[in-house]
């Protein structure tokens, strides 16, 4: 199951267990990311919370997270290469992967094709 | 992630350029209320690293074009400015500051003795307030505001090339030069200067003749259109102030390190706004300075990050901070007490709440490659 937030995250649900990055609309809008700043093992999350910050070259932006959970990990890879959020968004460019405590907050998410009509709105 | 930038409304101004850029597939955003490219689709890494190798072609029609003239206008002006006015040859340009009686800075702006008149260049956000300064305080000189007048700027290792196809002569003005030229056949003010710490050119034209000379250039394979994000990082990695952020009415000339911009003369007689609070802080040092800092890790630090000593006492704040393209990392620059400005000094950044290590350090982060001639 793959859901989207307003806030332009997305999270892919395995089980009990997400994987949460943003967009590519969303890193379309950054522009190159420079830096990432992905959670620990172990934080305690609440849906709507700063979990991560994504960087460009311009300006800092947090990443919120979609569901209450704890975090499982956060991807190392993006601390030595972050345009993977540039390049592969939805793929490599993963920012964490947490233990969804609340499951029926997934249904106030919106489907790919609700995303996407969300996006068309937004012009 | 947060909500889309804010949109493009109507009732913002916009440059003889506008059209160009929208049809370059820019990026727009509201700045010093106009509507200003931030990037175009190449986006602001590969912005920067062209200007740093090739040739950038820059919007700054939105900064203020004013001339003064009158036989009295050097002299006049160095009532409102630390710089040596008097002192500036036919032809050649000169860095200043508008301060203000409590020895603060009003505007940073660009001075070249043009001939018959000096020709000023003043940041966006200030002009209409620096025209009226200059209207207060300039009896007898002719203040001639030429806000309706386009400026481009050509920055990079080969503007020199390029703009001597279409503006012979060019090529021998040195840095901090101007002439009267012709590029590409329209009458056109033309300075070796700029914002990005390369060699390079800022254009004046006219209006309705911008558009066909921005063109003009691009259709150069060398040249591409940068927006003003990238303007950022290259003006911040020359070691470059940015008025409202790195310089301001609570900062003075000596703390932001500005002193080289105050001639010998000028510093003895004094006779401009705030001259006690120079002379003072050029005689017993000011209480802070104005200093690159770089991160020793990967996190950049924004505009009001803490500055902490290795004790955790707060020592100062960063004033301008990012990504370094050119560099590969985070660079700084921002206020700590003097007794922390020696570069080398171990300094920390609180960034989101954590200190990180990070190090004093010379500017500029990317050397200066101006044409000396």
């Amino acid at each position: 199951m793959l859901k989207f937030s307003k806030d332009h995250e997305w999270i892919r649900v395995d089980g009990s267990v997400g994987t949460v990055g943003i967009t590519a609309y969303a890193q379309s809008q950054l522009g190159d990311v420079v830096f990432v700043e992905v959670p620990a093992a172990g934080k305690a999350l609440q849906a709507g919370q700063d979990a991560a910050v994504v960087e460009s070259v311009k300006a800092a932006s947090d990443v919120y997270s979609p569901v209450d959970g704890t975090v499982i990990e956060g991807n190392g890879a993006l601390s030595d290469t972050p345009e993977l959020v540039n390049e592969d968004p939805m793929g490599e460019g993963w920012f964490f992967r947490i233990s969804i405590s609340n499951p029926g907050q997934l249904g106030a998410l919106m489907d790919e094709e609700a995303y996407a009509a969300y996006l068309e709105e937004l012009g | 992630m947060p909500a889309d930038p804010i949109p493009v409304d109507q009732d913002l101004l916009t440059t003889p350029l506008d059209a160009l850029h929208r049809r370059l597939g820019a990026k727009m955003v509201p700045f010093a209320g106009y509507a200003m490219p931030v990037q175009y689709p190449a986006g602001v890494l590969q912005e920067h690293q062209w200007t740093r190798q090739s040739a950038g072609l820059f919007d700054v029609s939105h900064m203020g074009q004013v001339r003064l003239s009158g036989s009295n206008a050097a002299e006049a002006l160095e009532r409102l400015v630390p710089g040596d006015i008097q002192a500036l040859a036919p032809g050649r340009q000169r860095y200043t500051l508008f301060t203000n009686d409590a020895g603060g800075i009003l505007d940073d702006l660009m001075v070249t003795h043009a001939g018959d008149h000096l020709y000023l260049v003043v940041n966006a956000a200030c002009k209409h307030q620096d025209l009226a300064h200059l209207q207060a305080h300039l009896e007898g000189v002719t203040i001639t505001a030429a806000f309706d007048r386009a400026l481009l700027a050509l920055q990079g290792p080969e503007a020199k090339a390029v703009m001597a196809e279409l503006a012979p002569g060019s090529e021998a003005l040195p840095f901090m030069a101007g002439a009267a030229l012709s590029v590409a056949g329209e009458p056109c003010f033309v300075t070796r200067s700029g914002y990005t710490g390369e060699d390079g050119f800022e254009i004046s034209i006219a209006a309705d003749a911008a558009a066909a000379l921005a063109e003009r250039l691009l259709a150069d394979p060398r040249v591409k259109p940068i927006g003003l994000g990238a303007r950022d990082s290259l003006r911040l990695e020359a070691g470059l102030c940015l008025y409202g952020h790195d310089i301001d009415t609570t900062t003075s000339p000596i703390e932001a390190g500005l002193a080289w911009t105050i001639s010998k003369r000028r510093r003895a007689e004094g006779g401009y706004p705030g001259a006690a609070r120079v002379a003072a802080e050029l005689a017993s040092g000011p209480t802070r300075r104005r200093v690159g800092i770089r991160p020793e890790d990967k996190a950049p630090a924004r505009e009001g990050t803490q500055v902490l000593d290795s004790a955790g006492a707060t020592i100062g704040t960063i004033t301008s901070g990012g990504f370094g393209p050119t560099v590969g990392g985070p660079v700084a620059m921002g206020y700590v007490t003097a007794a922390h400005a020696t570069p080398g000094t171990e300094v920390q950044l609180l960034i989101r709440g954590t200190p990180r290590p990070a190090r004093v350090v010379p500017m500029p982060f990317a050397p200066h490659r101006y044409h000396r001639g």
